[in-house]
């Protein structure tokens, strides 16, 4: 079974899978897929062992899936990695195998970068070294505004040709409404998607929750108001331009109804949480444990379940690892010295399984959100298993448990917000434009 | 052709000053034109008229303006009007005076026309209630510019001898352009299909409350039009607030051979001026044989003639009553 002796010239063959893809309608039915020339050619019942072979195929060539589920590659919509700039935390490479060991196939990247992805040059940069050194595939967004900074348009026209799928100031929000609406209406004209962090600078310089928790640590807070009042300003924004808008990701109870509200007054708008804010809470802070500072910030159980309800009813359009990776010179300080953010390329669809395992979120929904939804918001072709598409998906043991540990994750980083958490769903396999770019070394898990 | 109707002092414009051409009617339009006509034939001939002999025409400049003031005066003297250029941006305004002190100043010299260009909107409404002379609005702020889109509604009637049906696409700084404002108004009144294409962010909002079509892109405005009018560019829009760059602008909005290629085969090609060559429009196309650009300067000359000589003949008949 191992990948690297099957004949490339011929197609490849996956059965004896239990397939799942909402735009197709399959929903755990058995089956299998059949690859040619990175493409997928064929899916569905018929693609047996028997059915491989009678076309030919060579025993190396038909992949047995012992019932496992076989998904669509993810779309992880927003991936922070150090490349160019920041090396030393990931890098293009040590991001795709984290992607690659996560069912991950495509990374949507932010232009946080040094240089800051906001000149088509950078554009074509990202995609050269990726298509040189990435194992899956990488889409970059472009920034809004040059240098990040806030005051003046990049050059939307000419980094949408370029190759960014995207525009988005990254971890930062643009703070001005005037800056924010010429964006929106001068994006609007090139059809581009307009994503943005939804943080009030003002309010939002705290470092965790504003609360009673907060209070007792003795930390600055971030009101849920920073995030309220950022949100309720953008949908304005496009309410007045006309423009695509997707709010990075909400962390508030009350974010979800308004962007429900939103919906329902027929806005462009769709907007995306983070895994961490959907299976953590404020008190995982615990004593000041800097894994847990996340930009926005966790906050209470109730907002929790709330984000899980707005992905669940598909309010929430996007779920996102906001992989953020930062060293130990950056985490291991006072809590509030330390960074934001956290690693989670690779315990993205383990971690949204839970969701599943619990009854909380049936995968369809899930998979929609981690695959379909992205890819159609930035008009990839990809988050599906119809025939024609690039063959991008995976291999997922669903019950098969394991305990997270930091140094055996694939990112350069390890700061991981899952430390030791036992997760009930495995990555096997996975596969981008038809050839393997991971397999997990322990075969012996069964379905 | 001769300036015969012009001897003929037959009132041509029912109202005092030339504020915009929103007030205009498709009659006195035409008149205008017809006049601006023979006064073409007038200036060809570099023949100086003694119409305007005795009368006192003073140039207001708040906002320094080399071809249109020169086009004023050129225009005021070829009438035989004494003319006079005050630049206010350098003097009394520099000191503090207000624009209704400036009207109290000019009244005591008793002009017969004053011609104003003011930053600022609505600038020339309000002086021509101050002062006692009729006021030509040479361009207020975002606002107007009504001799502008007279020449360019000449040109183009020269060039397409009507204006039903004649499709004109304008292009580029729609929002701060008192230039469009008057085309469109102009142009729509007298029966063209007036299209307007910008970047959104160059576009007034509501832009297709003012009777066009609005497209954000050449490649979907620009199919079938008769007349081609690019603005200029200034650029301070250029740097980051309403665009990203110059290249950017050229990029999608420039016009160069391809996309004048998409309007029809006998398009004209216009622009205000000053152009920026490589931003808004390539030097190709600018002098290339489907401009008409120069043609548009020698058409001011003309038109500042018949609003002036239109202007003065009220002035007589409100002597004489």
């Amino acid at each position: 079974m191992s990948s690297a002796s099957h004949s490339p010239a011929l197609p490849r063959a996956f059965v004896n899978a239990r397939l799942f893809c909402p735009a197709s309608g399959l929903n755990g039915t058995p089956g299998g897929l059949l690859v040619e020339n990175g493409r997928i050619v064929a899916t569905g019942a018929d693609i047996t062992r028997e059915a491989a072979a009678s076309r030919g195929l060579p025993p190396e060539n038909i992949i047995d899936c012992n019932g496992h589920w076989l998904l669509p590659g993810l779309v992880d919509m927003r991936v922070f990695t150090g490349e160019p700039g920041f090396e030393y935390r990931e890098t293009l490479a040590t991001a795709s195998d984290a992607a690659a060991a996560g069912g991950v196939a495509t990374m949507i990247v932010m232009p946080d970068t040094d240089p800051v992805v906001d000149d088509a040059a950078i554009v074509d940069f990202i995609l050269r070294r990726a298509r040189a050194t990435a194992k899956v595939k990488v889409a970059p967004t472009a920034a809004i505004t040059r240098g990040l900074a806030g005051k003046q348009m990049s050059e939307i026209g000419l980094l949408k040709e370029a190759g960014a799928v995207a525009i988005t100031d990254g971890r930062k929000a643009v703070a001005s409404s005037r800056i924010l609406a010429r964006a929106l209406a001068y994006a609007h004209d090139f059809d581009m998607l307009l994503i943005n962090t939804v943080q009030d600078a003002e309010l939002g310089g705290g470092v965790m929750h504003a609360g009673e928790l907060s209070a007792r640590l003795g930390l600055p807070g971030i009101p849920r108001q920073a995030e309220i009042i950022a949100l309720e300003r953008d949908l304005r924004l496009v309410e007045m331009t006309g423009a695509r808008y997707h709010a990075a990701q909400l962390s508030c109870a009350e974010s979800v109804e308004i962007m429900r509200q939103a919906k329902e007054r027929g806005l462009p708008v769709t907007c995306g949480v983070s895994i961490n804010h959907l299976l953590l809470n404020e008190n995982d802070i615990g004593a000041y444990r800097t894994f847990f500072k996340l930009s926005p910030p966790l906050r209470t159980e109730e907002d929790r379940a709330a984000l899980v309800e707005g992905v669940a009813d598909g309010t929430i359009d996007v779920i996102v690892s906001a992989h953020d990776p930062q060293s130990a010179d950056t985490k291991r300080l006072p809590f509030a010295e330390a960074a934001f953010g956290a690693v989670g390329l690779e315990t993205l669809l383990p971690a949204a399984l839970s969701l599943h395992h619990a009854g909380a979120v049936p995968v369809e929904r899930l998979l929609e959100a981690l695959a379909a939804t992205p890819a159609r918001l930035l008009g990839l072709e990809a988050g599906t298993l119809k025939p024609g598409k690039p063959a991008d998906f995976c291999l997922v043991a669903p019950e098969a448990s394991w305990r997270v540990q930091a140094e055996a994750l694939h990112s350069r980083s390890h700061n991981t917000p899952f430390e030791d958490r036992v997760f009930e769903g495995r990555v096997l396999h996975t596969v981008v434009d038809g050839e393997t770019v991971f397999r997990l070394d322990r075969p012996a898990i069964s379905a | 052709m001769s300036a015969a109707s012009a001897q003929h002092g037959t009132p041509i414009l029912s109202t005092r000053h030339l504020i915009g051409v929103a007030g205009l009617s498709v009659a006195e339009i035409t008149a205008l034109l017809d006049l601006a006509e023979e006064y073409v034939e007038v200036s060809r001939q570099r023949r100086k008229l003694e119409l305007l002999k005795g009368r006192t025409q003073i140039n207001l400049f708040f906002e320094p303006s080399t071809r249109t003031q020169s086009s004023f005066e050129l225009a005021g003297k070829r009438l035989g009007a004494d003319v006079l250029n005050m630049s206010v941006g350098t003097s009394s305004v520099a000191k503090g005076e207000t624009l209704l002190d400036t009207a109290q100043t000019l009244n005591a010299m008793n002009p017969d026309l004053l011609v104003v260009r003011h930053q600022h909107s609505g600038a020339a409404e309000l002086l021509a209630q101050k002062v006692s002379c009729a006021v030509i609005n040479a361009g207020d702020g975002w606002h107007e510019h009504p001799t502008q889109a007279l020449l360019d509604a000449l040109t183009i009637r020269r060039h397409k001898g009507r204006f039903e049906h004649v499709v004109i696409a304008i292009c580029g700084d729609i929002r701060h352009s008192r230039v469009a404002r008057s085309n469109i108004l102009l142009l729509a009144r007298m029966g063209a299909q007036v299209r307007i294409i910008a970047p959104s962010t160059l576009l007034p909002p509501n832009a297709a409350r003012l009777g066009v079509e609005v497209f954000t892109s050449m490649e979907e405005g620009l199919p079938g039009a008769d007349v081609v009018m690019m603005l200029r560019l200034q650029k301070e829009r250029m740097d980051g607030a309403f665009i990203p760059s110059e290249r950017e602008y050229y990029r999608f909005w420039g016009l160069n051979e391809q996309r004048l290629a998409l309007a029809k085969e006998d398009a004209i090609v216009m622009h205000p001026g000053p152009m920026n060559r490589g931003v808004e429009i390539d030097s190709v196309v600018a002098d290339g044989p489907r401009s008409v650009i120069r043609e548009q300067v020698e058409m001011g000359v003309a038109v500042r003639m018949a609003v002036i000589d239109a202007l003065a003949r009220n002035l007589t008949r409100e002597a004489a009553a």
